[in-house]
């Protein structure tokens, strides 16, 4: 009958040895990168696998990913069904799925015929979202209908061609129609329906249509796969494996020896690893649609950073493999392929993209890896940058305020050196709460709060320096790698072993980034110690404050989302006023970034709408009489936004300062 | 062509205390800086370096710390760097120093390429005299155009440059025929930052220094023995609470105005 090995098999091997080339072209191009160890835990790396590349869980984590669970899972079952398929195609009549035994035959017939119109269905309502509501205006590629389109071919000529089956073999066994199709739609429900509905006569022909479509469809399937966004059903179930397991906030150590290059400025630079994210990602759009510099405006935008990778690697693939110099840059304004300097620029590091990501693209280091090449190597940054940078080096603060100034927060308060013997922890003020104004309150209040709590505590006064977060993530890597080895080597010399922070920026810093530097330090952020005291009862509170009326919390992203520090400072807040502070729209490992991360605080924002206005406004909706952070520079950003929507009524407070509003007023 | 910029390590003034009892700097602990102003010199120089080609040296006369400084300047991209260093050279005033600078200039116009342009800062910040510029000059005989916010043009062939001169309140154009020695504003350029590439190299390379074995100046001329001046007290001057204008919070933007009228009646608001 009709499958015919003969013409079969050739477009078989032809369309496999298409499907191998385009692979190999592509995946490649990833031995390119420059080596990272990514094979590490391995038991880990199967759990996270199976959670987010099998489980989809990112993927369910928006409603419509729903609709893909179905697509991936019926995708899964159908492979069954493909391989018979093709088997059937090559060896036709031997190997049939029929001729396994009935009780289990029965099962996997339903559960391809259910699989099937279920992703019949899926993918319908996936093409109706592409053209009445696409997840962003640019999502209506002819690639995805392409796709969408191929799939419901094959699940309507996979229908047809086993409806056909089932008649065949109903006219050719004389069975009762009625009854025989009544069991036959207990085993496959849409197939059976169909059947009753084909014309006796003309069933040879139908079936032959249905088996060379579904064959055609399947083969271009095959054949347009790598070269497609479908690429990513080959990368992403690996990309999960590979995923950095710890928090990719944290920015790899450059080795500062002549003749070393830095940062990334052409596509070789990076890793192996981050090749395989650009062709893994499936432009699903959700860090766009999350990233705080997309939704304001400005020119970056995530998702076109990793597909301009993609086909950058594509364009200087062949140079690069010869050892050729690239042709289209990494960064420039050359358009497709490049990055633009004002996008890369234009990040927070909020890290929003990477919470969103469904495939577990690492989106913010390459970012910095970019930055680090405009910094370090070419010297090419926003010009307000380049005090900041000085500041930095020179005076080791982002003001360029003198040294002797840190200790002026305190000048009222008793304050002990830290010392290793007589102190348990050191409390790094940090810049802004040793130089800035309205964070020195904080740092005051904090004070006043450890002295309540008995806890024994000393700083390091005139000796303290920045722990050098903001040129970290601008990208100078080079002064941060002097500010931080002259820091670790301070707490080594002196000692200390627990720290309390109350910048979220020192805290990821010190906590994360000098681990690197061999230091593993006890860092705790004000909010949990305070919740902590609050637990143990070393901080009683016989009455709540009313001073803050309705509050509302704001997560820093170096809090939240970068070390997973949501609780405690809405337990400090709800201890402090008996109430739980309101949500914004947006909280948690969701919450939208105040704008001032990646060093953004330092930099001018002349594109787009304001972020830290985007953000007040939301926190606004809430009514609240005081928005609490826990961040100095989230503090800054809400005061700043709070004054130019004159909406100044409204108060900034920080926890520590609601905690010490309740105990000491 | 060899243009020679002449830097000097500062202590960070605006870290520096007095102490009340010996009247002297307490230096103790405070970071040393390149003089802000001798930046912008060298930044003219690189600039003259990326436009024409010509040669750069930096000379520096300090003690053998100020090696950083001038390492600090190969990072920028200067072609020599040369530290003068002696016992001998030390406690020096303005005269003495410019005697030693001047020396030196002398010593690579012979050995490296013909001088064609002295940058300095136009004073230093810690002693802030603004003489040392003008007295190379003089030892020199170069032709010297001090407070200098702008080349307006140079012609190496015809050996020719003309220069903005930032003056109170006005600005004057002036040409003068090569070699010449610049003193330089803030206003002239705006340096710029290391790569670290270049960082790198310079804290490899090995700042070259010359002592009065090298130079062979006469000691009367140099060092404490050199300097009719010596220092017999410094003190930090009373602050007198000035007058508070207008009122900022019913009227800010008549404060300003009058904030702004009286900067420019003193001449602070840069044009």
């Amino acid at each position: 009958m009709t499958p015919n090995p003969f013409i079969f098999a050739p477009l078989l091997l032809a369309s496999l040895a298409i499907f191998a080339w385009g692979c190999w072209k592509r995946l490649s191009l990833i031995s390119l990168g420059q080596p990272e160890e990514r094979f590490d835990n391995i038991g880990t790396r199967v759990g996270d696998m199976l959670r987010y590349a099998f489980g989809q869980k990112r993927v369910l984590a928006k409603p419509f990913g729903f609709n893909h669970f179905i697509i991936f899972w019926s995708f899964l079952i159908l492979m069954i069904a493909n391989t018979e398929f093709i088997l059937n195609g090559l060896f036709p009549h031997t190997i049939k799925l029929v001729r396994l035994p009935f009780e289990l035959y029965v099962p996997l017939a339903f559960m391809i015929d259910i699989a099937s119109l279920l992703a019949l269905t899926a993918v319908t309502v996936a093409a109706l979202r592409r053209v009445f509501a696409p997840p962003y205006p640019e999502a209506r590629t002819l690639d995805a209908f392409f796709i969408l389109g191929m799939i419901a071919t094959l699940m309507l000529a996979s229908f047809t061609l086993n409806a056909s089956d089932l008649a065949a073999y109903m006219f050719h066994s004389g069975a009762d129609p009625v009854s025989f199709l009544a069991t036959a739609r207990k085993i496959m429900p849409v197939s059976a329906l169909l059947a009753g509905q084909l014309p006796p006569l003309q069933l040879e022909t139908i079936h032959a249509a249905a088996w060379w479509a579904h064959a055609i469809a399947l083969l271009t399937f095959i054949c347009y796969l790598p070269i497609s966004k479908h690429m990513h059903i080959l990368t992403a179930i690996p990309n999960c494996f590979l995923h950095r397991l710890e928090k990719p906030n944290t920015q790899p150590r450059e080795v500062f020896t002549v003749g070393n290059r830095f940062g990334v400025g052409s596509v070789d630079r990076y890793s192996w690893k981050d090749l395989l994210d650009s062709f893994t990602c499936t432009e699903c759009g959700r860090c766009q649609n999350v990233c705080p510099a997309s939704i304001t405006g400005k020119p970056l935008n995530p998702r076109a950073v990793i597909h301009d990778i993609k086909v950058n690697l594509l364009e200087n693939g062949a140079a690069l493999k010869k050892g050729a110099a690239p042709q289209t840059p990494l960064i420039g304004e050359a358009g497709e392929g490049s990055v633009s300097a004002e996008s890369i620029w234009a990040c927070t590091t909020c890290g929003a993209c990477m919470e969103a990501c469904p495939v577990l693209i690492e989106h913010m280091p390459k970012i910095i890896q970019l930055r680090r090449h405009l910094v370090e190597t070419e010297v090419e940054f926003p010009e307000e940058l380049l005090n900041l940078f000085e500041n930095m080096e020179g005076r080791s603060n982002p003001w360029g305020i003198a040294p002797s100034e840190r200790t002026k927060w305190c000048s009222q308060l008793d304050v002990k050196p830290f010392d290793r013997d007589t102190t348990e922890y050191l409390f790094y003020v940090g810049c802004a709460g040793s130089f800035d104004s309205r964070n020195k309150h904080v740092s005051v209040a904090m004070a006043q709060l450890l002295d309540k709590a008995g806890i024994s505590w000393g700083t390091l006064g005139k000796d303290e320096k920045c722990c050098g977060d903001s040129v970290r993530r601008l990208g100078n890597e080079y002064v941060f790698d002097k500010m931080a080895k002259e820091n670790v080597a301070t707490f080594i010399e002196r000692g200390v072993k627990k720290v309390i922070t109350q910048c979220p920026h020192c805290f990821t810093t010190l906590k994360n980034d000098y681990r690197q530097y061999g230091l593993e330090l006890e860092v705790i952020h004000h909010s949990q110690l305070l919740r902590n005291l609050v637990q143990d009862g070393r901080l009683v509170l016989d009455k709540t404050t009313e001073e803050m009326g309705v509050t509302v919390f704001h997560d820093s992203c170096y809090l939240g989302r970068h070390n997973d520090v949501y609780d405690a400072p809405r337990a400090v807040i709800e201890a402090a006023t008996g109430v739980a502070p309101a949500e914004m729209e947006r909280n948690r490992n969701n919450a939208f970034c105040c704008g001032a991360g990646g060093g953004r605080m330092w930099m001018e924002e002349h594109v787009g709408e304001r972020i830290n206005l985007t953000r007040v406004s939301e926190a606004l909706e809430q009514k609240p009489d005081t928005i609490c952070v826990a961040c100095p520079y989230c503090m800054t950003m809400f005061e700043d936004g709070l004054k130019d929507v004159k909406a100044d009524n409204v108060k900034v407070r920080d926890v520590a300062e609601v905690m010490a509003e309740a105990l000491f007023r | 062509m060899l243009i020679v910029v002449c830097i000097k390590q500062v202590p960070d003034t605006t870290q520096v205390q007095i102490d009340p009892v010996t009247n002297t700097l307490v230096r103790d602990g405070i970071p040393f800086i390149v003089n802000p102003y001798d930046t912008h010199a060298l930044e003219e120089a690189l600039r003259l370096k990326d436009r024409f080609g010509c040669t750069v040296a930096a000379i520096s006369m300090g003690p053998p710390n100020a090696e950083a400084t001038l390492k600090k300047a190969l990072a920028l991209g200067a072609d020599h760097a040369i530290l003068l260093s002696d016992r001998v050279f030390g406690g020096a005033d303005t005269l003495a120093t410019s005697n030693v600078l001047a020396a030196a200039i002398r010593k690579l116009h012979a050995e490296v390429d013909e001088v064609g342009l002295v940058l300095c800062g136009k004073q230093t910040i810690d002693g802030d005299t603004a003489q040392v510029g003008p007295g190379i000059a003089s030892r020199l005989d170069y032709r010297q155009l001090t407070l200098v916010d702008k080349i307006v043009d140079l012609d190496f062939t015809a050996k020719k440059i003309r220069v903005s001169r930032k003056l109170e309140g006005r600005h004057e154009i002036v040409e003068a025929p090569l070699p010449a020695m610049l003193t330089v504003v803030r206003e002239l350029n705006r340096p710029r930052y290391p790569k670290v590439q270049m960082r790198l190299a310079a804290a490899e390379a090995v700042v070259e220094v010359w002592n009065n074995k090298t130079l062979q100046l006469d000691e009367q001329k140099i060092g404490l023995k050199g300097s009719p001046t010596w220092v017999s007290k410094i003190f930090s001057p009373d602050r007198i609470k000035g007058e508070i204008l207008g009122d900022g919070y019913a009227d800010p933007a008549g404060a300003a105005a009058l904030l702004i009228d009286k900067l420019m009646a003193k001449d602070m608001l840069p044009l």
